[in-house]
Order: C-alpha cells, then sequence, then structure tokens
C-alpha cells in the first residue's frame, strides 16, 4: 500500500453518523433481500429450464415465449445482489467471492449457458444447432440453481468450501424449489394440456424441496453443533413452519388448479429460504472469518450516499416490473406470440 | 514481479508453453483474465451504446412517419442489439464478480469507492436497459407507437448511463480524487470524503466523451459496412441506400470530432499521467520529444522492443513537446527512466497508440469520401468506395480496443494511479491453479461465444439478403463471390 501522491484535501469533513442509527442492519437486510427477490425471479426461469428437459418443441417454444421478454430483467437482481454486498461490506464482498472463487465462477458458467442456450436456438435453422443450445439451456438451467444453493449455504454456515455435505444438499433443494417455482410459473402462464403434466411435476418437487430441506437442516445441526441453539430459536422456528406452511399449501393449490395460489406459495418458499440464510449469518456477514456486520460495514458517508440511490431507485425498479410483468401477463399462445416481428 | 506479460517467454516450443501456463503466478493470471474479458465484453457493450441512438433514430422516425424504410432497418438492427446485449450481460456480470475473485485486495482497500458506483450503475442504468429491452424485442405489437418508441428512447439511456458509473469507476482509478486513505487496524483503506470530486474527476469528462463516440464511430462504420453490402446486393434497396448516407455521413462528423478531442485529450493524459504519455511516444530520456507520426520496424523483432527503437519513423521534430506543453516546442517532457517506479509494457502501448490514431485518419477520410460522393447524389454507385466500406466495418471497434489498451496498459504499473499497485490489488487467497484453470475457462468460452455471435449474425444477414431479392437460389450460402457481378460501373 503506497500512501497517495494526489489525495486532495477532504471538502467535506468525513461525516462520522449514519442517516440512522441501525443503516448497517439495514443493509444487510438488503443484501438478504436482494438475494432472495433475485432466487424468486431468476428462479423460475431456471426452473422453467429444469422442465425444458422433457418438453417437445411446441412445448419449449411455448416456454421460452412465456420467459423471454421477463428473464433478462430477473437476471439483473443478482447483478444488484452483488453490488449490494460490495457497496455495503466491500472487505466481506472481497473475502467471500475469493473463498469460494471456482463456484462463483461456475455459477457464472452456468448462468452463461442458460442465457445463451435459450437465446441462441431459434437464431438458425439447423437441427445440430437447436439440440447443442438447448443443452446448454437444460444444464445451465440445473447448474446456476444448484451452485447459488450450494454457495448460500456455506457462505452460510462458514464453509471453506461448497464441497461438504451440507452445501451440496442445500444446492439439491436448491433445484428442487425452483422446478416447483418453474412449474407454478409455467401453469399461471400457459393454458393447453401440458397444465397436468406441470402440476405432478410441480407436486413432486415441492414435496422434494421439503424433504430435502428437512434432510438439510439435520444434517446441520449434526454437522454443526453450534447452530443447535441457533436453530431453536424463535425466528428459526417461524421460518420452519411457514415453510411447512408454504409446501403444503403448494401442493394443495396445484391439486386444485389454483395456479395463482400456486405460484404464490411457492414464491413464499422462496422467501423463506433466503430469510434462512440471513438468520443464519446475522450478526456475523462473513462466519467463516467472524467478521461481523458492524466490523465490515462502509463508512457512514458513502453508505449514507449509497442509501439515498437506493430509496430512490428500489420503488422505481419495482415500477419497472410491475409494467413489465402486467404487460406480458396473458398466457403465452402456442405460436409463441412474444417472438419479436 | 515484473508487470510485463513475458510475450517472449511464450511460443518458444510446445512444452515451453505449457510450463509457461502452468506457473502463471496468480497475478498474470488474473490481469490476463480481466484484460481477455474486457476485451471481449468491450465490444457487445459499445454495439449496446452506439446502436441504441440509431436504433432510437429509426424507431421515432418509423412511428412518426410510418415509412417502411425504418421499420426495416428497425427490425434488422432490434435483432443485432438483442443478441449483443445478451452477450454483454453474459460477458459483464463476471467482471463486477472478478473484482471480489481475482482481486479482492483492491476490493477492500478502494471498495467504497468503486461499489457504490457500480450499485448505481444496477439502480439506475441496468434495470431500466433490461427491462425496457424486453418491450422493445417482444412489444411492437402489444403497445402503442407511442410507448414503443419511448422503451428505445429508455434502452438508450439505460445504456449511456450505465457506460457513465463504469466510466466514473475506471476514471476515478486515473485520477483519484475525492477520497482519503485511512489506517484502521494495520491496513490502509480508502475512504470517500467527496463524493462530487471522486465522481466527477478530472478524467472523467475526457473519458465518458472519447468512449462514447468512439462506441458511435464502431457502430457507425459496422452499420455503413453492412448497408455497403445490401445495397451491392440490391441497388435499389430504399431502407439500406437510406442507412448507407446516414452511416457516412455521421461518419464524418464523429470521426473528425474525435481527431481534435484526441488532441486535446492528450495534452490532459500529459499533465496528469506523465508516465502514460511517455510510453505512447516511447520516450525514455526526459528532454524535448519528438512525436512519430508513422513507426515501421525495420525487422520483426522491434515490435515487442520495449524502447521502441530499430524502426523506421517519420517524425515531426519536438512535436511531441508541443502537443505535452500544449504550445511550447522546446518543453521538457519526462522519459520514462526519469520515474521512480517501472515502466509500462512500452512496446504494446506505443503501437496501439499508433494504431488507433492511424485508423481514425482512416475514418475521416472514409466518411469525407462518402459525404463527397453522397452530395453527388451517386454514393450507392461507388462500387470500390461500397467495397472499402465493407472491409472497414470491424475496424471501428479495432480502433476502439487498441485505445482502451493504451488507456488500461498505460497506466500499469498502477492499478489505482498513485495509491496502489497492480501487484498489491491481486486477492491472496488466490491460487495459480485455481487462476489458471478460470483463466483458460475464459478464453475457450468466449472464443466459442464470438464464433456463436458471428454464425447468429450471419444467419440474420443471410435473411436480410434474401428479403433483398438477391439469395433465393440454390447455392446461396451467404459468400459474395457466388453474387452475380453487378453491370453497375466502377467508381
Amino acid at each position: 500500500m503506497t500512501e497517495s501522491l494526489s489525495a486532495t484535501e477532504p471538502a467535506l469533513a468525513s461525516t462520522s453518523a449514519y442517516l440512522v442509527e441501525p443503516l448497517p442492519e439495514l443493509w444487510f437486510g438488503l443484501v438478504v433481500a436482494t438475494f432472495g427477490v433475485y432466487l424468486l425471479l431468476d428462479g423460475f426461469d431456471f426452473g422453467v429450464g429444469v422442465l425444458f428437459a422433457e418438453a417437445d418443441e411446441t412445448e419449449r417454444r411455448r416456454f421460452l415465449a412465456a420467459f423471454g421478454p421477463l428473464w433478462k430483467a430477473n437476471e439483473v437482481w443478482l447483478v444488484l445482489f452483488g453490488t449490494v454486498l460490495f457497496a455495503g461490506f466491500p472487505a466481506a464482498y472481497a473475502a467471500i467471492l475469493g473463498r469460494y472463487y471456482l463456484a462463483v465462477f461456475a455459477l457464472l458458467l452456468a448462468l452463461g449457458l442458460r442465457g445463451l442456450g435459450s437465446k441462441f436456438r431459434g437464431e438458425r435453422d439447423d437441427e445440430r444447432w437447436v439440440r447443442f443450445w438447448d443443452r446448454c439451456f437444460v444444464v445451465g438451467s440445473a447448474a446456476a440453481p444448484f451452485l447459488l444453493g450450494a454457495f448460500a449455504a456455506s457462505w452460510a454456515l462458514g464453509e471453506p468450501s461448497v464441497v461438504a455435505v451440507v452445501p451440496l444438499l442445500a444446492g439439491a433443494a436448491t433445484v428442487a424449489l425452483v422446478t416447483a417455482l418453474g412449474a407454478a410459473f409455467l401453469c399461471a402462464k400457459l393454458e393447453s394440456p401440458i397444465r397436468e403434466r406441470l402440476v405432478r411435476r410441480g407436486r413432486a418437487a415441492t414435496a422434494a424441496y421439503a424433504a430435502l430441506g428437512t434432510v438439510t437442516l439435520v444434517a446441520s445441526v449434526i454437522r454443526y453443533p453450534a447452530l443447535r441453539s441457533e436453530i431453536q430459536s424463535v425466528p428459526m422456528g417461524g421460518l420452519c413452519i411457514g415453510t411447512i406452511a408454504c409446501a403444503g399449501v403448494a401442493v394443495a393449490a396445484a391439486t386444485g388448479n389454483r395456479y395463482r395460489s400456486f405460484a404464490v406459495a411457492t414464491a413464499g418458499l422462496a422467501v423463506a429460504f433466503a430469510a434462512f440464510i440471513g438468520v443464519l449469518l446475522y450478526p456475523a456477514i462473513d462466519p467463516a472469518t467472524g467478521t461481523t456486520v458492524a466490523d465490515a460495514v462502509a463508512a457512514p458517508l458513502s453508505l449514507n450516499l449509497t442509501t439515498g440511490f437506493a430509496v430512490v431507485f428500489l420503488p422505481l425498479i419495482g415500477s419497472y416490473f410491475v409494467v413489465l410483468y402486467s404487460l406480458f401477463d396473458d398466457p403465452a399462445s402456442d405460436s409463441g406470440q412474444y417472438q419479436h416481428g | 514481479m515484473s508487470a510485463r506479460i513475458p510475450v517472449s517467454a511464450i511460443g518458444d516450443s510446445a512444452a515451453d508453453l505449457v510450463a509457461t501456463i502452468a506457473f502463471l503466478s496468480p497475478e498474470l493470471a488474473s490481469r490476463i483474465q480481466f484484460g481477455w474479458t474486457i476485451t471481449v465484453h468491450i465490444l457487445f457493450a459499445s454495439l449496446s451504446v452506439g446502436l441504441a441512438p440509431f436504433l432510437v433514430y429509426v424507431t421515432v422516425q418509423e412511428v412518426r412517419t410510418g415509412d417502411r424504410r425504418y421499420a426495416r432497418l428497425r427490425e434488422f438492427w432490434t435483432k443485432v442489439f438483442g443478441v449483443g446485449f445478451v452477450m454483454g450481460t453474459v460477458t459483464g456480470i463476471p467482471m463486477g464478480f472478478m473484482f471480489g475473485t481475482n482481486f479482492g485486495s483492491f476490493s477492500t482497500t478502494v471498495g467504497e469507492l468503486l461499489g457504490g458506483p457500480l450499485s448505481f450503475e444496477v439502480k439506475m442504468a441496468f434495470f431500466l436497459e433490461a427491462v425496457s429491452l424486453g418491450v422493445l424485442l417482444f412489444g411492437r405489437e402489444r403497445v402503442s407507437d407511442r410507448f414503443y418508441a419511448l422503451s428505445s428512447v429508455l434502452v438508450a439511456v439505460g445504456a449511456w448511463l450505465s457506460a457513465f458509473w463504469v466510466l466514473v469507476v475506471n476514471s476515478w482509478m486515473q485520477t483519484p480524487r475525492g477520497y482519503e486513505i485511512v489506517t484502521e487496524g494495520g491496513t490502509s483503506v480508502a475512504r470517500l470524503t467527496d463524493p462530487v470530486a471522486a465522481f466527477l474527476n478530472p478524467r472523467f469528462p475526457w473519458m465518458y466523451v472519447h468512449m462514447q463516440n468512439a462506441s458511435i464511430i464502431a457502430v457507425t462504420l459496422l452499420v455503413a459496412g453492412v448497408a455497403a453490402y445490401f445495397v451491392r446486393t440490391n441497388r435499389e434497396s430504399d431502407a439500406w441506400r437510406t442507412a448507407l448516407r446516414l452511416a457516412v455521413v455521421v461518419l464524418l462528423v464523429t470521426s473528425a470530432f474525435q481527431a481534435v478531442h484526441g488532441d486535446a485529450y492528450g495534452r490532459h493524459v500529459a499533465d496528469t499521467q506523465p508516465h502514460k504519455f511517455a510510453a505512447m511516444e516511447a520516450h525514455y530520456e526526459t528532454g524535448q520529444a519528438d512525436l512519430h507520426l508513422v513507426a515501421i520496424p525495420t525487422d520483426p523483432e522491434a515490435i515487442t522492443d520495449p524502447r521502441a527503437e530499430n524502426l523506421y519513423t517519420i517524425s515531426i521534430p519536438q512535436a511531441a513537446s508541443f502537443l505535452a506543453s500544449g504550445g511550447d516546442p522546446t518543453a521538457e517532457v519526462t522519459g520514462l527512466d526519469d520515474f521512480e517506479f517501472e515502466s509500462p509494457p512500452v512496446a504494446v502501448v506505443f503501437w496501439s497508440f499508433r494504431l488507433m490514431v492511424g485508423l481514425g485518419f482512416w475514418f475521416i477520410a472514409l466518411g469525407a469520401w462518402g459525404t463527397y460522393r453522397c452530395r453527388r447524389g451517386d454514393l450507392a454507385e461507388a462500387d470500390r468506395y461500397l467495397q472499402l466500406l465493407m472491409a472497414s466495418a470491424p475496424l471501428g471497434f479495432v480502433a476502439l480496443l487498441t485505445g482502451w489498451y493504451v488507456t488500461e496498459i498505460g497506466r500499469q504499473p498502477w492499478l489505482v494511479q498513485g495509491v496502489l499497485r497492480t501487484a498489491e490489488g491481486v486477492s491472496p487467497s488466490l491460487t495459480s491453479t485455481e487462476a489458471t484453470l478460470t483463466l483458460l475457462g475464459f478464453v475457450v468460452g468466449y472464443l466459442g461465444l464470438l464464433a456463436a455471435f458471428l454464425l447468429v449474425c450471419k444467419r440474420f444477414v443471410d435473411e436480410e439478403r434474401d428479403r433483398c431479392g438477391v439469395g433465393d437460389r440454390d447455392d446461396a450460402d451467404g459468400t459474395t463471390d457466388e453474387r452475380p457481378r453487378e453491370v453497375i460501373a466502377d467508381d
């Protein structure tokens, strides 16, 4: 570290106070919230990709038509999560991403395969081309949530690697979760006989998520004895009950053809997952090094400034999504009516 | 650790190559990885920045006049924009994460100055662009004309705001302001003290204007080249004749402006980063400096010669002194030997700069000749000129990349000028194996990506050519040679 040669005199005296006293905690909440929104929104995109594997060509076109206008905007939440973590907790950002180096790049690779696969498949009339990008789309759509879940669990538990029992279980549970999300989304979007199959897949995936979630939780308690008291806490108990309730409602709603309730209940599962991560982490932001939110948080001036931007822009972003989702809220047709031109 | 990429160490034999890769240090591997990633990403980022205003123009014209020509251009270029945007996103997302994975010490030290602007980019720009693009690509039949035109404007606003915040971050690293160094518990970090000074640092306006204009020039050349191809396919195509006329006039204006602006920008660099200016001119000993207008190596090895000697040059004596000082031909220019830190890889900077400037003058010539033919009214018949435009279609991107290399490689060994060296910014936990593995992944993956992108664009071009009335033959595979020769006389 070389001392600055050209640092200007500070024009403002270093502000020493946060806008509101619990601002660091609020930022921690924002980090978890952006992660949750990402898991929810891109989660159903991943689910569409997983279900794509066993769809025929007509169904595939309809799946893509249903998610085409939305997924690019959904994916931006991952970038927002990254930059919110970076802006709020720069040192923790560097430590966490550096630790899970290969897993982070594997996740980025999977996201790339997903995005390019869905975009490129239709751009040429060539059987081999289409099949190649279809495979990329399916593999990326399954691998991304797996890595995301494994990454989130290792981070929250302070595991030095994602290749450990509990993170791998959490990864598998996340794949089941997104499959349920994808089925619910497609059921709400498509009007056709394939709904019946989607409902079966959605119910099975929801049940698998509940089962894998339970196994993950039990394995965590066995592997990390220190977690026992944490897991017996009131918020954890509430989240467990909430998860079970959402899973039950999701299965029942899917069975009863109430697709909107099915979608809302599976969304609840994703939100509960993110909340689990948040409760497990706090008051640490990086349990592996014992760094707490208070240790790692950015200084008042920069955090106040980014908070100002967030207060102005997050509602605006919310309104973009309302406009986008209401523009494309009617069922996608066989011809893929969202296709351009 | 030398900051210079050991080009000479690569290529002796396959065994040496393997050894070199296997022993890439985390720093070197991370630098090549970031450099390669940004090289590919910047092509697509610039495509968005440069194409967005053009899309606004044709979309607004289409909606305003109902003219089919504009609908045709809009349809073609929106498809290219859509694929380019996905490519830009896929290649861009890893870069923000690389700050944490590969340059962790850098992120820890100056994260407060970088994290904020990067999160502003996402909140203000990226969402806007991604959401509006959904409407632009899928919503032509679903929204009103007015809303559709508005969505094209919002895509452009998003693209330009995105570049704004990214260049705020980059320019801060060139001319850091508005911070203080605070040492807490043995580690030093840069703390934001004055956001306005930090964000609107001295380099920012220069960089923003130069880069945005470079993107427009690159896309204008692309549009001109593609339009030239379709006009040669079908001289009667009103849509593509319109695009061609528009492109050559825009090219003249923007490339002439870029030359004037670049000259003043050079003086600013000489003031704020004198070692970069010296590297651009391969100026080693302090004293009066000449300006090398043309430099040609007398033997191939001179290309990689860091001292840029053994060159055949056409130079203007003392002109670099004149430029650096803003008018004094006898002004002393500090040579690279007089800086207390090591020099950047001079050969790369020297040649990149020459290539960029040389191409810039070529673009002015192309723009001027095309505008002249346009005024004479026979632009579409200027066959040889149209061929030159087609050949020059990718050169704007080459100029843009070489300019970026001058900026980024020229500031080495600093990651943040005068504050943090590149070697000090790398993640301490990063292993050589990890870094090398991902580097190989990025090289292979992005080459595949570029190939796929070009294949998709070829399909767009083939389809459009078929619509132009030529190519609906059995042998239509997109090669220009098989096109029947036009009878129209060459210029």
